[in-house]
């Protein structure tokens, strides 16, 4: 089914095809990446597509244009086969929400809005997080159905299929599929991960996917909770001796207000900034800003897990 | 009156009243207001419950004056296509004119049933502070609320006995709603918060089940573990409908003994769902009350087979079975042959965007259990692939469908071995199914799907169509048919003008007509909603080309709401809605 055929009494055929095509094996997605920036997430080249598409496109149509793949090129490989490039996939989730009509741009980079609205945003995210776990060797062998990588240059159409964006929102936080084996990493970014603050009298959520290192997070959880000052949790990598010596843990946590501390895979509360920045967003179920003096008692475990990790 | 019938004139009112009691149905008792002035005054003055299927069609305050003792109100907002984003958000269905009339006309409502409706804080609060012996607040597919407007809810009403939320969306704004209910709250019997987001107090949650010794169901939210819910259980083993909160929990053959006998005290369950980030060490946790189950929910499940099997096939009496493609059709093989009183089935897809199949779920699922299930009439199928044949066959097994919805997941997908449309198929179905009320159809599909329908649909209530159709006559078979239809939803099918306008009258006996990415045009709007004064046309532009008045008559119309209303244009149309 060519996506053109249905877009094309909304006149939009030139655009398809540069939308949706799939140049030398990697898709050309900037095209088609429709966002509005939330404060603290965009990045430049971003915000002039916005305002080109906006013009070009009525608001219905844009919500189904920008279900179109998201940027995999973000991810730094061609689509979907790095694990890591098919997480970033999801980065244009959260301008998603933005086009289902609700339309307020959510403070901060967080989902908060978003999440409670459930809408077009949460339908990139699953297709996403879909596109990553079709297109791991596993996916696509097991079927024997060769079906290559172009069908994600379909565009998605609005509202089709018909599901409930509520259930979409649900499947965003329950992504992975239950197998009991090695390939755990396959498709399950966590992606909208909550994030509370003690003190704080709501929840918020942001979208680990739209933050490339700690020092973006960060900032934007300021912006977020503003009015607090986190403890910096800069990390480059594998954790070098120097980052993690008790001492140094120590000043970070009685120097500051507050620490940004996760809750990982495995249930265990770990502070922010103890592993590399893919690892941490591969294994973060959610996030909790909390006093300095009330993390210290993570800090042992903090420095355990990153012996255990070199 | 009719001579022969004077002596009912003899009877007082209340002796009708009496006799009207015993109608149960809105149905019915529409009927007999039909019959005559005076019962049409008597019933409605008695009328304890009323049911307005769209909030816009008869002004709050008017019902309220109407019905002036009733008690329990089902109000519904949004069409049915918001729940697929192509309504915009700010479209209406505020819930505030009718609570503010509620408020005034019915200090005595106990009960109150909203869907798709937009409820304020504010909205909630009034309740709170309006209805003295408030029971029952049911809020499904709702959003505009706040745990803030719950916490209202739950400090005033102090005889409430069900709060249900189901599908809504909730704004986290006040943490600890939940302990908002008073120490003297001991009435709950329903309690639904599913969709929440955000952390529920699981100690709070325990105190106010332990006093509400009438609690039967209990539907919890993901953020409940499961070393709580053995709390909640053993101080509810009476539940009948438990949903419980997130299923999985580092491996601890302590908890998992402790929940498999939290589980089994409760005798009486008969409804299961929740199963959030389902762990499969501890599904085997349930099975003791697997037999007893007439309804289980798995559809946020994401179990595989065959642990999946395993369990369902357990449930030898489950007459409600939602659940996840993952299933496959070796699962529902095994489902069409535990789960003999099957009644009502529902499929839906993992990974809904995926164009490869790593499920294999195909029409062969649905073959086995329209076969094996003889009690079978409500189903609800996503899928990827379909046949002519297989659709020919579940119409002949099936006779007895009342809803039939299927989807395809890829538009216009044709029969796989054929190619052909699936024209045939659906037919088959419609011919059979003679008491069939609600159809979706889907895949590729000609006019001729829809003369079929027309023609053989004489109970359809609801039809939903979509990337279906090739011209005008397609609309225009359904309009002029149909005997029964109220409501019809239609999306990017080339249906044009003249069927709408042709069919004029048609829609006047239908609740209402979603038409959308269609090619229906300004113009025929305009004489549409000149032609039927007691129709709202409303016309939906999300593309900000400037106001409608100005636009000559053959302006597409991208999104077309048409309903019957006795309340004429609303006053709440926001920006890019437009009633002719």
């Amino acid at each position: 089914m060519s996506s053109t055929v249905e877009h094309d009494y909304i006149g939009l055929s030139e655009r398809n095809s540069s939308a949706g095509g799939v140049e030398g094996g990697v898709l050309n997605l900037k095209a088609t990446e429709l966002r509005l920036g939330l404060p603290g997430s965009e990045s430049p080249h971003r915000v002039e597509k916005i305002g080109l598409t906006l013009d070009l496109l009525p608001k219905s149509y844009v919500s189904g244009a920008k279900r179109g793949f998201s940027d995999a090129n973000d991810g730094g490989g061609t689509w979907g086969f790095a694990a890591e490039g098919g997480g970033s996939e999801v980065n244009s989730v959260k301008g998603g929400g933005l086009f289902s009509g609700r339309g307020e741009v959510a403070a901060g980079g967080s989902a908060g809005q978003l999440s409670g609205q459930g809408n077009v945003g949460k339908d990139l995210a699953v297709k996403a997080a879909g596109q990553e776990r079709k297109v791991t060797p596993k996916g696509c062998g097991s079927v024997g159905n060769d079906s290559p990588v172009a069908p994600a240059a379909k565009a998605q159409v609005v509202g089709w299929p018909p599901i409930r964006s509520y259930r979409k929102n649900t499947m965003i936080t329950n992504p992975s599929k239950i197998k009991d084996d090695a390939d755990g990493i396959q498709g399950q970014g966590c992606l909208y991960v909550k994030v509370s603050m003690d003190g704080a009298p709501y929840l918020r959520k942001v979208d680990l996917k739209i933050y490339k290192n700690y020092k973006e997070l960060s900032s934007a959880l300021e912006k977020m909770f503003s009015g607090f000052t986190i403890g910096r949790c800069d990390s480059h990598g594998i954790p070098g001796r120097e980052e993690l010596s008790e001492n140094h843990l120590m000043d970070l946590l009685n120097g500051s207000e507050y620490v940004i501390t996760y809750e990982d895979k495995d249930g265990d509360w770990m502070l922010v900034g103890d592993v590399p920045w893919a690892m941490f967003t591969n294994s973060c179920r959610r996030l909790r800003i909390m006093k300095g003096s009330d993390a210290i008692g993570l800090a042992p475990r903090a420095l355990e897990k990153c012996k255990n990790l070199k | 009156m009719v001579g022969r019938f004077r002596w009912a004139a003899m009877f007082p009112d209340e002796v009708w009243e009496h006799v009207f009691s015993f109608l149960t149905s809105d149905a019915d008792r529409n009927a007999a207001a039909l019959v005559c002035r005076n019962w049409n005054r008597i019933e409605r003055r008695s009328r304890k419950r009323v049911f307005v299927g769209n909030c816009y069609s008869v002004a709050p305050t008017v019902a309220v004056r109407l019905f002036p003792e009733v008690r329990a109100a089902v109000i519904k907002g949004k069409p049915h296509f918001a729940d697929f984003n192509l309504v915009p958000s700010d479209w209406g269905g505020g819930a505030e004119a009718w609570v503010e009339a509620m408020a005034e006309g019915w200090p005595n409502l106990e009960e109150l049933r909203f869907k798709r409706m937009v409820v304020s804080d504010d909205c909630l609060d009034l309740i709170a502070r309006s209805f003295k012996n408030f029971k029952v607040l049911s809020l499904v597919s709702c959003d505009g609320f706040s745990t803030s407007g719950l916490a209202a809810i739950a400090a005033n009403c102090r005889n409430l006995r069900e709060l249900n939320l189901r599908e809504s969306e909730v704004e986290e704004t006040c943490l600890n709603w939940i302990s908002h209910f008073p120490e003297s709250c001991t009435s709950l019997v329903a309690l639904d918060i599913a969709c929440l987001e955000g952390e529920v107090n699981a100690s709070i949650l325990e105190r106010l089940i332990s006093r509400c010794s009438n609690i039967m169901t209990l539907r919890l939210n993901h953020s409940v573990p499961l070393e709580r819910l053995v709390g909640l259980l053993q101080r509810a083993p009476q539940l009948m409908d438990l949903g419980t909160g997130k299923f999985s929990a580092r491996h601890n053959p302590q908890l998992f003994s402790r929940l498999e006998s939290a589980i089994a005290g409760c005798k009486n369950l008969r409804n299961l769902s929740g199963f959030w980030e389902p762990g499969l060490t501890y599904l085997p946790a349930v099975y003791s009350i697997c037999e007893g189950l007439t309804s289980l929910n798995l559809n946020y499940a994401t179990i595989q087979n065959p642990e999946l099997v395993k369990l369902i096939s357990r449930c030898k009496n489950l007459r409600r079975l939602l659940v996840m493609d993952l299933i496959e059709d070796s699962g529902l093989v095994a489902v069409a042959s535990s789960c003999k009183l099957l009644q009502e089935l529902r499929v839906f897809p993992s990974d809904p965007y995926d164009a490869a199949e790593p499920v294999s779920l195909t029409e062969q699922g649905l073959v086995a259990v329209s076969a094996g299930c003889p009690m079978l009439h409500s189903v609800l199928y996503f899928c990827r692939q379909m046949t002519n044949a297989a659709l020919l066959t579940v119409a002949k097994n099936r006779p007895n469908l009342t809803c039939f919805r299927l989807c395809i997941i890829e538009p216009r997908t044709p029969d796989y071995v054929t190619q052909e449309p699936l024209d045939t198929g659906f037919s088959a179905i419609v011919e059979s199914c003679k008491d069939l009320r609600r159809l979706s159809v889907s895949g590729l599909l000609t006019d001729l799907v829809f003369k079929s329908i027309g023609a053989s649909a004489n109970y359809l209530e609801m039809l939903s169509i979509a990337f279906a159709g090739d011209g005008d006559m397609g609309l225009h078979y359904i309009l002029s048919g149909c005997k029964n239809l109220r409501k019809l939803e239609i999306r990017d099918c080339p249906f044009g003008d003249k069927p709408l306008l042709q069919n004029a009258s048609k829609l006047e006996t239908m609740r209402s007509l979603w038409m959308s990415s269609c090619s229906v045009t300004l113009g025929a709007c305009r004489q549409l909603a000149r032609a039927m004064p007691r129709l709202n046309v409303e016309v939906i532009n999300e593309s900000g080309r400037g106001p409608l008045v100005a636009q000559p008559d053959n302006c597409p119309v991208e999104k077309l709401y048409i309903y019957r209303t006795i309340a004429g244009p609303r006053t709440d149309t926001p920006q890019c809605v437009w009633t002719i």
